[in-house]
């Protein structure tokens, strides 16, 4: 019994050291022990200010000497940091992507660590307008360790990781977001401020949505730079692949090329692209196409058009919704209703979709589709509430014609006792 | 015109059956008149709801199909697509409910009218029995839409019938069709329920009610003197009448405006979902068993609640056999405190269990 306990704990023993967070762990406390480089820096208190045990190249065993060089197995600093050793030291900022480089840009080390990581880092930085001007030598770009942190790099999946997605942002405003430091390039430093009131930022900052768009998404991680013309609508078309197919098969698209205009931005705006609403088509106040169209114009009657049945489908999918809330509210059966406006409801999504085509017809036709199954939802939501006040009704009748019954019978069965009693 | 097709017609079978025996008993039947002949229609009023439960039955079993793939889609058609399908079986529903509420009503009043008494020793025992499968139809009835709730509750019912000793075990896999609550117990609460039972039950209440029209109606013991009668027809057989009347409207108004729902499907891989609860005639003894400490000594707390209702249950089956003699009334007659404290622990349990 006892041996069979033994076997057992040393079982689950083996099973709890392996789990890979502990198993980590313990390796990191060894190297920081065995080390000579972070054991003597440690007791000097000479680590570098950002240096966190959780980094995840002390992690996987990587010390100081794997990146700056010099000899981590004796603690005699003329050896240890000797240049014949390979030392380095601390790189100069413009040295940094290199630097990094060494290892991030050689599938050879990469891969023992993810068999598919990227190791095209360097080369896209070099392609951004950070590496470019840091090529130039201007070092007040970013480089690696600005988005990264230079001892302090947990997993991109990691939530204190600085590129985690809910930290970009913020970690992009550092210095975007500063007038002063950003005053010699000539571009705002309102970004932030105005993603964060815009639906991917409310998303992303409120809702913590990590599906929706940070900085990277849009401008590209290491080969960060801006959208160009031709360039927007792909960057948005990414996610909203509807919309752009809608929009190349648009009459409007070469023309907005033509004329220079920023195809998505034009009217969503970029950093600030807010909650679409029915609104924005149309020639009402809201409207974004009123914009460049003027009254008179083919463009505005088609913004016309399309405003119109779309809103003719908006407002029969409205009853029908309200319809559907009466019938659950009277206790009915809404499966099939349910099921007829998430028909609607789809056709609806696919109607939007379909306005960035600028062919009123095109709108029309899903509109009377989406029109047809909501006017099924309302005629089924009718046919239930109607069910449900004939249901009442028909009691109303049944028991009006009991209740007459049993006052005939009470008043029958009185009778029969007086006759009685009067005979007594 | 309708008379004379009436009158023409009870002579052809006259002719050939000989009606006058029937017709002279009916005639000749009386109902004895008291303080307590109210009592008397109570089961009566039983006897209608399982004519009700019966009717109702037979038009679900039209389209309901048993199986864990079908039951609760077939109760789905019969809610939204069978014409008045939802009124059947709200009225199904609730019927069975007012039936078991009416039994109990039935069986406490044959107990404080004394009415179980030498010679209707057997009578109350049918009768006991009649209730046993009422409770059994409830049980295995709540299981056939095959919903989160009734799937669950069946788990735990059966779970309690397991834990009886010796029996316990192999009755739990014979009720279940096996070790778990499946497909197979589904089709099997359904022969109970559509097959054995209701032939079980029409038998015993054919029995049940041949005593009771042969010994005649229990008159208590102050009613000796004045003997006052009342003739079953038309005087009682009217009043009977109202009753059912009265009965059918308030089920009508209850299927109509509480219809049952159906709840979720059954998905036997799913966490029991909050609020499992049995049958609210159930919930006394779940409750119950739930207060009971988990050992009381060295017994097991459920095996000696499981033990504490069937002693219970057999003491009450057999009341007739050891009743407490006394001529005393009210509150110092002990019969008349086992009931009130029957009653009481029914009530106070139930309420526990509902607010608990």
């Amino acid at each position: 019994m006892m041996r069979r306990l033994y076997i057992f704990l040393l079982i689950t023993g083996c099973l709890f050291l392996w789990e890979p967070n502990l198993l980590q762990a313990e390796v990191t406390e060894q190297l920081i022990e065995q080390d000579k480089c972070v054991s003597c820096h440690l007791e000097m208190e000479l680590l570098p200010e950002d240096f966190q045990k959780y980094d995840i190249h002390l992690q996987i065993g990587l010390s100081c000497a794997g990146c700056h060089g010099g000899d981590p197995t004796t603690d005699d600093p003329e050896l240890s940091m000797s240049p014949a050793k390979g030392f380095i030291g601390k790189p100069a900022l413009k040295d940094i992507p290199k630097f990094c480089g060494k290892c991030h840009s050689d599938i050879g080390i990469m891969r023992v660590y993810q068999p598919r990581i990227a190791t095209d880092q360097v080369t896209q930085y070099y392609t951004s307008v950070h590496g470019i001007k840091l090529k130039k030598g201007d070092t007040k770009v970013a480089e690696c360790v600005s988005c990264h942190t230079a001892h302090a790099i947990p997993s991109g999946k990691d939530g204190r990781s600085t590129v985690y997605p809910l930290n970009i942002p913020e970690m992009c405003n550092k210095c975007h977001g500063q007038a002063d430091y950003m005053s010699e390039y000539n571009i705002p430093t309102d970004q932030y401020e105005k993603y964060a009131q815009s639906v991917h930022g409310i998303n992303l900052l409120e809702h913590k949505d990590l599906g929706a768009p940070v900085c990277n998404d849009c401008h590209g991680n290491h080969g960060a730079t801006p959208p160009g013309i031709e360039s927007v609508s792909h960057v948005c078309g990414g996610c909203h692949i509807n919309n752009l197919e809608h929009f190349k098969e648009s009459p409007m698209a070469t023309p907005y090329v033509e004329l220079e205009i920023h195809a998505c931005e034009q009217c969503h705006g970029y950093h600030e692209v807010l909650a679409t609403n029915d609104e924005m088509v149309g020639v009402g106040e809201e409207s974004v196409c009123t914009e460049c169209h003027a009254s008179g114009d083919a463009g505005y009657k088609a913004a016309e058009q399309i405003y119109g049945s779309l809103k003719m489908f908006v407002s029969v999918y409205d009853s029908a919704e309200e319809k559907l809330k009466e019938v659950q509210r009277k206790g009915m059966d809404d499966v099939d209703i349910l099921f007829y406006l998430q028909e609607a409801n789809q056709i609806l999504i696919h109607t939007r979709n379909l306005t960035h085509t600028f062919i009123p017809e095109k709108v029309a036709e899903k509109t009377r589709e989406g029109v047809e199954k909501s006017r099924q939802a309302i005629t089924l939501a009718g046919t239930e509430i109607s069910d449900y006040y004939f249901r009442r009704r028909g009691f109303g009748i049944a028991s009006l014609f009991i209740t007459v019954l049993v006052i005939a019978l009470f008043f029958r069965i009185r009778s029969m006792d007086k006759e009685k009693t009067e005979k007594e | 015109m309708i008379k004379n097709i009436g009158q023409k017609m009870y002579k052809w079978a006259d002719d050939r059956y000989d009606l006058s025996p029937i017709l002279k008993y009916v005639s000749e039947k009386n109902v004895p008149v008291h303080n307590h002949t109210v009592w008397y229609y109570m089961g009566g009023v039983t006897l209608f709801l399982f004519i009700t439960q019966v009717v109702t039955g037979i038009l679900l079993l039209f389209y309901y199909r048993p199986g864990a793939d079908s039951a609760y889609e077939s109760m789905r058609f019969i809610l939204t697509e069978v014409n008045f399908g939802w009124l059947i079986r709200s009225i199904h529903s609730w019927s069975a409910n007012l039936m078991v509420f009416f039994v109990f009503v039935h069986m406490f009043s044959t107990f404080f009218t004394r009415s179980y008494k030498n010679p209707r020793e057997l009578t109350w025992l049918t009768g006991f029995a009649l209730l046993a499968l009422s409770l059994g139809f409830g049980f295995s009835g709540y299981l056939l839409p095959w919903n989160e709730l009734a799937f669950f509750a069946t788990k735990v019912g059966t779970d309690i019938v397991g834990a009886i000793p010796v029996i316990g075990k192999p009755l739990m896999v014979v009720l279940r069709g096996g070790e778990d609550v499946t497909g197979a117990t589904l089709t099997r609460f359904y022969a109970f329920h559509v097959a054995m039972l209701p032939a079980i039950f029409t038998v015993l209440l054919f029995v049940h009610v041949l005593f009771v029209q042969k010994q005649g109606m229990s008159e208590p013991d102050e009613n000796n003197k004045s003997k006052k009668t009342m003739p079953f027809f038309p005087d009682f057989f009217l009043r009977d009448a109202l009753l059912w009347l009265i009965v059918l409207n308030i089920l009508l108004f209850l299927s109509v405006f509480y219809p049952w729902d159906l709840g979720f499907k059954a998905d036997p891989f799913s966490p029991a979902p909050a609020g499992i609860a049995p049958e609210w005639y159930f919930m006394f003894m779940f409750q119950t068993l739930k207060m009971i400490p988990a050992h009381v000594f060295t017994i097991e707390g459920e095996i000696l609640g499981i033990m504490f209702f069937m002693v219970a249950g057999l003491a009450w089956a057999l009341v007739p056999f050891w009743e407490f003699k006394s001529k005393r009334k009210g509150f110092s007659n002990p019969m008349n405190i086992i009931g009130i404290v029957s009653i009481a622990f029914i009530i106070i349990m139930t309420i526990i269990g509902y607010t608990s």
